[in-house]
Parts: structure tokens; C-alpha cells; sequence
């Protein structure tokens, strides 16, 4: 009798301890992501190894996001915690602190250059001097793939193989994406390359890629419009001939109507900025919100 | 050469760009409705009634855009109901119980913005909803103005159909009691027109500011007049002014819109506190002769 109390015991605290030392074998490592694009980065190079949480969900904005006592929890139990950097997760520091985990915490943009901010308003927020966007060029999607490949090979040794060949499968795929983008926007006149959105996410796309955007609020959707800005916008789509206004999935779509309702520029579908679609969306991985934004600015810039 | 620098800076704003005309039809609109009903909320000493109230109708707004979107029709219409429940179950309380007015208020818009908060977080999506759930002046479509427009007149229309009661009861609620029982459905209807123009200003100012626009003006329309009418019309024209000017504001120094608005109200408020002729105080510290009868 004894002995099947004592183990129904521990198989509790086994369940109640998901990172117990003596489950940590076989069973798949739990890790969190801040957000969704990130997330799906770290599944690609993690695959089946790995169980990943993020704490923004698909369509959030984790510019303004209000961490959760569930949010704390899982970042306690998690092994390794992924996050973007370059100011873009503010409250990240105070739920790693509130969580109290022990979990590394891994800056995926080490290494990048970090761009500066030029926002259309010259608006200073708490996110400090850089872009944190600079998923929005494949190049630097590349960079955040080592990064996490080099995260979990240090963290979990016996993974290494499938690490490196998951990684390097998948970086074969972001090279192919990133000739595609080219190929592309090699095909819109170069003075037809300029576009408007809500919210300046592509600053790291328009460096790489050429095609010049503009954003009625600062980089952070934090910061409410004045009608100077909005004024401002307006001339210059009108001076410049801008061909196409952009809206995203996680800002004020109305503001960009009334923009493109007065210059008569095109609304452009929407492009995906800082977070993936949920299932029912087009853009459920990383590749896909690339090839999706893609899609649009050809369709709209191409007259 | 001046005349033209006075044209670009108080006409050409307006004249050049159809947003920046789109935000003064909104907000001589809005200014229109809520100087009268924030003059009979002071009056009845009801100043932070708008306040509660606004936060009553977030969460109905919510809910509205939870269900279908970013549609305006369901987020006035759930920002209407939780209003509305909330100021009948209040009025229900406090004519009824032992209880008073500000404190029925006060539980019943607790409980709606907690019912609020709680069904979001249910629904679990974590989209900017302060961007969503208030509209933006710098960004009113024809649907908006026309909702602020039909707001305003409904407001005016019935605030002439119940003006007399109202005014009586603000002066002497026993007298009103004793001569006439409409006090009760006129203070309904109040209400409910307060619920109406807090939800045109969610729209039309983006902010919890929205309240700003009904009570600053009041407050200001206090220190000039003693009379309830004449108190309505600078109520109103301080508000069309503090539009005009905070929209200037926003545009000359790149200020966020709603909050010049509001900004530029608090000012005229503050000149009028010192100088008001009723009760202003510099008037109280030097009374001077008196010119009036």
C-alpha cells in the first residue's frame, strides 16, 4: 500500500514539475517566444524537440501588450525564453523579473545592425533609438535562425544534430524566399516603390528591399496621430504621386482610409507587421506574412 | 501680407485638407449636444456622473467589437445598451432604496467594466483595443459624422421636449414633486441622452476625453451666466471654440488632436475662473460698481 501511494505521489509531483530532471529526457523541451513571428521561427529550428509557447498571440501587438499571471507562469516553467530585443517587448524585463524564472533569456536580433528610427511624426516613445522590426528583412530573419539554433544546441546538447540540420533546412528555405522577394520588386518600376501604412514596421524591408515607406505615426503604435503628421502625409502622397496606402493587422485601419479617401492613392491590402494570423488568416508562419506582404505591395505598386 | 498669414494659419488648415473639415463638422457636432447636457450634469450636481458613465459604455463597446468588428452600428449600439442598463438600473436604485444616486452609480459601472474586461480577456485577443474602441477625430468617415450629426440633433430635440421639468427639478426637486410626476421619465431621458453623447464623443475624440467636451464647457458657461439658457449657449459656443482652436493646435504644433481639443477647454476654463463675471476670482477680490439692474 505503501509503496503505490508513494508513487502516485511522485507521479504528481512530476506533473506539477514539468521541468523535473527526471522527465527532462523524454519528454519535448518547453520554451516561450514573446511573440508569434518569433515563435514560429524557434518551432522551425526546434521541431519535434521542443514545445513552444508564445506570449503574444497570433495578431497582437506586443508593442502595448499587458502580460498575464499566466504569461509569469509559463515563463517560469520554461527552459529557454526567446525574445526579439531592440526595445520591443517594454515589459518583457518586469514579467522575466515577476516570473522569477531561472530560464536564460535569449535576444534574438544579437548581431544585427540595429536601424535607426525614423519615424514620419520624429515621436520618442520608451522604446529608445532602434527599430525593432528587423524581422521584415529575410536577411535578418537568417540572423535570428543561428541565433536560436546556437540558443538550443548550448541549452540542450543531445539535440544538437537535429538542431543543426532543422536549422539549416529552414535557412535554405529563407534564402529561396529572400531571391523571391527580389525577383519581385525587380519588377516594379523603381519610381512607383513607394508606399504608405499605419505604423512605420518597415524600415528593415524598405533598407533591404528598396521600396520606400511611409507611416503616419512613429514606430510604435503607441503614439496618437496629430493632425500636423496627418497633414504632412497628405502633401507629400500628393506631391510624390504615391501610388498605394497600406493598412496593418494591428492598428486603427479608419486613419488610412481617411488618408487614402483624400489623395485618391490606392488601399492596398493588409500587410502583416508585427504578428502572424491565426489559423483562419493567410499568414500562419513566417514565410508566409513575407510571401503575403509580397503579394500586395506587388499587387498595389504594379499599375 | 498679414491678411494672408492670418488666412494660412486660422482658414487654410481647413480649406486645404478634407480631414482636418471632417474634424470641425465633428466637433462643432458634438459641441452642439454635450454643452446642454453637460450644463444640466453641473446643475445637478451630476459633474462626475459623465466620467462613471463613460466607462460604463467601454465595456458594451467592447463587447460590440468582439462580436462583429470594427463595425460602427454594433460598437454605438453596445456602447448604448451597457449605458443604458446601467443608468436605468441606477435611477432604479436610487428612486427605490436607501441607497443614492453616486453610490448606485458607482456599483453598477464597476460591475459593467469588470463584466467588460472579463469577457475580452475570455475572448482572449489582445488587439490594441483603446485604438479600436475609440474612433479618432483626425479620421471621421461620412458614417461617423453622420452617427455625431443625428446624436447631436436627437439630443437638442428632446432636451426642448423635457427642458422645463428639467430645469425645475435642477432648481427645486420638492416643487417639481409636488406639481407634476414627469420628473422621474424626464431624468430618464436625461440620461439616456448622456449615454448618446458620451458615445458620439468616443467617436469623434478618441479618448476618455470625450467627457472633457461636456463638462469643461459647463464649468466655463457657469462663471459668465445665471441664467440656465444663456449658460447652455456659452456652454456650447465655448466648446465650438475649443474644437476650432485645439484642431488649429494639433495641426500648428503637431499635438495629438483630442487632447488639444480638451487643452484648449481647460484654458478658456481657466481664464473664466479668474475673470467670469459670476463669481470669477478676480471679480470676488475686486467687485467693482454695479452696472446691472
Amino acid at each position: 500500500m505503501l509503496t503505490r501511494r508513494r508513487t502516485i505521489f511522485a507521479m504528481a509531483c512530476a506533473a506539477l514539475l514539468p521541468g523535473a530532471p527526471a522527465r527532462a529526457q523524454d519528454k519535448a523541451q518547453h520554451v516561450i517566444a514573446s511573440f508569434s513571428i518569433l515563435g514560429d521561427l524557434v518551432k522551425n529550428v526546434g521541431g519535434e524537440r521542443l514545445q513552444v509557447g508564445t506570449l503574444v498571440g497570433p495578431n497582437g501587438n506586443a508593442h502595448v501588450y499587458a502580460p498575464s499571471p499566466g504569461d509569469a507562469k509559463s515563463v517560469a516553467d520554461a527552459k529557454l525564453v526567446f525574445v526579439n530585443g531592440l526595445g520591443f517587448e517594454g515589459w518583457i524585463d518586469r514579467l522575466v523579473k515577476a516570473s522569477g524564472t531561472k530560464a536564460p533569456i535569449i535576444v534574438a536580433t544579437k548581431g544585427i545592425k540595429p536601424r535607426e528610427r525614423a519615424g514620419a511624426g520624429g515621436h520618442d516613445h520608451d522604446h529608445g533609438p532602434a527599430d525593432p522590426h528587423a524581422w521584415q528583412s529575410v536577411a535578418n530573419a537568417k540572423v535570428y535562425v543561428a541565433n536560436i539554433r546556437d540558443a538550443l544546441i548550448a541549452a540542450d546538447p543531445a539535440g544538437k544534430d537535429v538542431y543543426a540540420a532543422n536549422a539549416a533546412a529552414y535557412l535554405a528555405k529563407l534564402d529561396a524566399l529572400e531571391q523571391e522577394v527580389r525577383d519581385v520588386i525587380a519588377k516594379v518600376p523603381a519610381d512607383r516603390r513607394r508606399v504608405i501604412t499605419s505604423h512605420a514596421a518597415f524600415g528593415y524591408f524598405q533598407d533591404a528591399y528598396g521600396v520606400r515607406f511611409t507611416a503616419p505615426q512613429g514606430v510604435s503604435t503607441e503614439a496618437e496621430a496629430s493632425a500636423k503628421d496627418v497633414a504632412a502625409i497628405i502633401t507629400q502622397i500628393k506631391k510624390q504621386k504615391i501610388p498605394a496606402v497600406f493598412l496593418e493587422n494591428v492598428t486603427d485601419p479608419r486613419l488610412v482610409q481617411q488618408i487614402a479617401r483624400e489623395t485618391g492613392a490606392k488601399i492596398g491590402g493588409t500587410l502583416y507587421s508585427d504578428a502572424l494570423t491565426d489559423a483562419k488568416g493567410d499568414a500562419t508562419t513566417y514565410i508566409d506574412l513575407i510571401r503575403h506582404n509580397l503579394k500586395q505591395l506587388a499587387a498595389a505598386l504594379e499599375s | 501680407m498679414p491678411v494672408s498669414m492670418l488666412y494660412d494659419f486660422f482658414i487654410a488648415p481647413f480649406a486645404d485638407f478634407e480631414f482636418m473639415r471632417r474634424a470641425l463638422a465633428g466637433t462643432l457636432a458634438l459641441a452642439l449636444g454635450a454643452g446642454a447636457i453637460g450644463v444640466f450634469l453641473m446643475l445637478r450636481r451630476m459633474s462626475l456622473v459623465g466620467d462613471a458613465m463613460a466607462h460604463a459604455i467601454l465595456p458594451g463597446a467592447a463587447v460590440g467589437f468582439l462580436l462583429s468588428g470594427l463595425s460602427l452600428v454594433a460598437m454605438t449600439a453596445g456602447g448604448f445598451i451597457a449605458g443604458c442598463v446601467v443608468a436605468l438600473l441606477t435611477g432604479f436604485v436610487a428612486r427605490t432604496t436607501e441607497l443614492k444616486e453616486d453610490a448606485a452609480l458607482a456599483t453598477f459601472y464597476l460591475l459593467s467594466l469588470a463584466l467588460g474586461v472579463t469577457i475580452i480577456s475570455l475572448k482572449g485577443t489582445n488587439i490594441d483595443l483603446l485604438h479600436v474602441l475609440f474612433g479618432n477625430v483626425l479620421a471621421l468617415d461620412d458614417q461617423t459624422l453622420l452617427l455625431i450629426a443625428v446624436n447631436a440633433t436627437i439630443t437638442l430635440v428632446v432636451l426642448a421636449l423635457i427642458y422645463r421639468p428639467l430645469v425645475i427639478e435642477c432648481v427645486d426637486p420638492g416643487f417639481m414633486r409636488s406639481v407634476s410626476s414627469a420628473g422621474g421619465p424626464a431624468h430618464f431621458a436625461f440620461l439616456v441622452l448622456v449615454v448618446v453623447n458620451l458615445v458620439s464623443g468616443f467617436h469623434a475624440l478618441g479618448t476618455l476625453l470625450a467627457v472633457g467636451i461636456m463638462m469643461l464647457p459647463a464649468a466655463i458657461g457657469r462663471f459668465w451666466a445665471r441664467d440656465v439658457t444663456l449658460m447652455v449657449l456659452i456652454a456650447t459656443a465655448s466648446g465650438a471654440a475649443a474644437g476650432y482652436a485645439g484642431l488649429l493646435l494639433s495641426f500648428h504644433t503637431g499635438v495629438a488632436s483630442g487632447p488639444a481639443i480638451i487643452l484648449v477647454a481647460g484654458a478658456l476654463y481657466v481664464v473664466s475662473l479668474l475673470f467670469g463675471r459670476v463669481g470669477g476670482l478676480v471679480r470676488q477680490a475686486f467687485p467693482g460698481r454695479h452696472l446691472e439692474a
